[in-house]
């Protein structure tokens, strides 16, 4: 079965400026992916692997320095500010932080209802209807709406933010991060209610985190990033059961379980990522890979297709593969 | 034997001009050599706790008001801050989550670690600076004589983790109150540091409490495990009992609510409601309010704790001591 892309990002690169002129820190370094309809596509990686920069470049909150993002067709760095500013009604966003994302002065109503007032000419009774409405989605009840955000906790302000990307009915929501300052009772409640609003509006996500365990029970498709690159990327059950690249076995296996009786061997990964600045040549990965052979200092490594739409970046992939 | 025992132990806070227990009834003890893991949710007391072992909250806004921590035998609560300081770092130490507000940022790492090594003895500058090389190789630091003269923000989170490591152990403290270590560092990061602290823990037979939100460290890392839900122990166990045999309604919810890496579920089980803030604390079960399985009854009355085997529960559930019914446990006797 043929899915369609939603997005498509192509060779996408995202440089900033080093510390000393001509230099350059490349924190996106030549993606491509596809995000299919309605799934899930997950990025998963370390602090400093390029994973927020890239979902913002993707949005256009961070302007590309090289490659393309199709949305729907159509490439959108070649719109304009407002032909942007237009689309950007179908393109919402999720922060980390809920006590950062809400403006304090704001009740919860205003909160929600903002987006309606910039893109849309309902009347105000239409408007409160769908305040009402969306506020009911997400499990806040109406005597918060005259409330303001530091009465909340975590879990509910994460609702009001959830609620304020859904008013104006989108088709498309980029989350950052959005369950990791929640502890482990409320994130439950907040990952099953972004998974239910999903089915109910037909939404596609992309989803970042640093968590593995979180992205297993939400996405359906994950990439692994490291440093600026995507090393390997496929449906869920294939990268958490059949991973490929050295670095996705070891990064699973790091992960302690909360079971005392499954004992994972873990690959513990000798040395800490190395710095933007200064990256390895080669493969980015080899300075730290337990199997880095001589051709890994000397040759970036290009995606392998394994087939089933999975694909790692290593030299060795189809080895591994057996 | 337990080098550290806390017994009924209650922590007030002064929240407007009023005192409000934080924590209350907590009881537990580590022996040598063991790793209790205290775990729990925001807010859940586990840092209080640990922090009122060595008095290190705030004197004007707490304190201790009823209750024991006996280390060795000696209790510790009426000690003034002169007579804990023969404690601090010397017999218990602490490793904090934030390595970098824990270090002082304008003393090179080598100094800090020899001061540390210098504490109570009457070792020579000279003889601490070695002492303090040798901990950074301990902790596994590469090429430890340059770094020994770096500043905290030269090294990396894992690295300034080492570091903080190497102090606490500089004066072979029998215990090592370790406050969510890892929380900070990336996981392949943490990997490496929970292995060291295993490693270092078979050489020296200290105790550890181990202070952690992350139920796959506490699996991991403690021989027994205490869960505390708003500022009272819920459940104790062994490492077993509480993933294998978890008792409480909050232990259970818990557990069933995070996701994990080796499972595909379609819904979490969640635990409805937030944790109540002091001011609103019921009058009952701390947890009456989000259980499930709640009957009238926790609403009145507090439970004590329940010993079940080598579990102890706070649940009324488990009141009647039927012996031959205690279901789960007969595999450990």
């Amino acid at each position: 079965m043929q899915q369609q892309p939603l997005i498509s990002v192509r060779n996408l690169q995202k440089y900033f400026a080093g510390k000393h002129r001509g230099s350059s820190v490349k924190a996106v370094d030549d993606v491509s992916f596809d995000i299919f309809r309605g799934e899930t596509f997950g990025i998963v990686g370390e602090s400093g692997c390029g994973k927020s920069t890239l979902g913002r470049t993707i949005i256009r909150l961070l302007e590309p320095t090289g490659g393309q993002v199709f949305y729907d067709g159509v490439d959108l760095a070649s719109l304009s500010a407002e032909e942007m500013r237009k689309k950007r009604r179908e393109i919402q966003i999720i922060f980390q932080d809920p006590y950062a994302s809400l403006n304090p002065r704001m009740t919860v109503r205003e909160l929600i209802r903002a987006p309606l007032d910039v893109f849309s000419r309902e009347s105000e009774a239409e408007k409160m209807e769908k305040v009402t409405n969306i506020m009911h989605l997400v499990g806040l009840r109406d005597e918060f709406m005259y409330k303001y955000p530091h009465e909340f906790s975590g879990g509910q302000r994460q609702r009001i933010v959830i609620a304020r990307a859904l008013i104006l009915q989108p088709r498309f929501i980029f989350c950052d991060e959005p369950v990791s300052a929640l502890d482990a009772s409320v994130r439950a409640q907040v990952l099953n209610l972004m998974k239910k609003i999903q089915r109910e509006m037909d939404l596609t996500y992309l989803f970042i985190s640093h968590d593995l365990s979180v992205v297993r029970f939400l996405c359906d498709r994950v990439a692994v990033m490291y440093l600026g690159h995507i090393v390997e990327v496929a449906d869920k059950h294939t990268l958490y059961e059949h991973p490929v690249h050295p670095y996705t076995k070891a990064l699973l296996s790091s992960i302690p379980v909360p079971d005392t009786d499954v004992k994972t061997e873990k690959i513990i990964l000798r040395g800490e990522v190395p710095s933007p600045y200064d990256p390895p040549a080669g493969c980015p990965f080899h300075t730290r890979c337990p199997y880095a052979q001589p051709v890994c200092r000397e040759r970036m490594p290009s995606m392998t297709d394994l087939g089933g739409g999975h694909a790692a970046a290593c030299h060795f992939a189809q080895e591994n593969l057996s | 034997m337990a080098v550290l025992e806390v017994r009924d132990l209650r922590v007030s806070f002064k929240i407007d001009k009023k005192w409000v227990p934080a924590v209350e009834d907590v009881s537990f003890s580590v022996d040598a050599g063991e790793t209790l893991g205290i775990v729990g949710e925001s807010g859940c007391g586990k840092s209080v706790t640990s922090m009122s072992i060595l008095h290190l909250l705030p004197e004007k806004t707490s304190r201790i008001e009823q209750g024991q921590v006996l280390y060795k035998g000696t209790d510790l609560v009426p000690l003034d801050n002169r007579a804990m300081s023969a404690y601090r770092g010397q017999e218990i130490s602490m490793i904090f989550q934030d390595s970098m507000t824990s270090l002082n940022p304008v003393l090179t790492v080598g100094r800090q670690i020899a001061e540390a090594c210098r504490l109570h003895t009457q070792l020579t500058e000279a003889e601490a600076w070695h002492s303090a090389l040798e901990l950074l190789r301990r902790v596994e630091i590469p090429s430890p004589e340059k770094r020994m003269k770096e500043y905290p923000h030269q090294l990396s989170g894992g690295m300034r983790q080492r570091v903080m490591i190497a102090i606490a152990l500089a004066r072979n403290p029998s215990v090592m109150i370790a406050d969510e270590p890892t929380t900070a560092l990336d996981v392949t990061i943490q990997a490496q540091i929970l292995e060291l602290m295993k490693e270092l823990k078979r050489q020296s037979n200290t105790a550890i409490l181990l202070i952690t939100h992350d139920m796959g460290v506490v699996a991991e890392m403690s021989d027994r495990i205490m869960v505390m839900y708003a500022g009272m122990v819920m459940e104790i166990g062994t490492a077993h009992d509480i993933f294998k045999n978890p008792m409480h309604p909050y232990t259970r919810g818990l557990l069933a609510a995070i996701p994990r890496k080796d499972r595909d579920v379609d819904e979490l089980y969640t635990i409805e409601g937030t944790v109540p803030t002091l001011q609103t604390m019921p009058k009952g079960c701390r947890f009456c309010t989000r259980c499930k399985e709640a009957q009238p009854r926790c609403f009145e009355e507090r439970p004590p704790m329940f010993a079940k085997g080598t579990q102890q529960v706070r649940c009324w559930k488990y009141e009647t001591p039927q012996r031959e019914e205690d279901e789960g446990c007969s595999s450990n006797p």
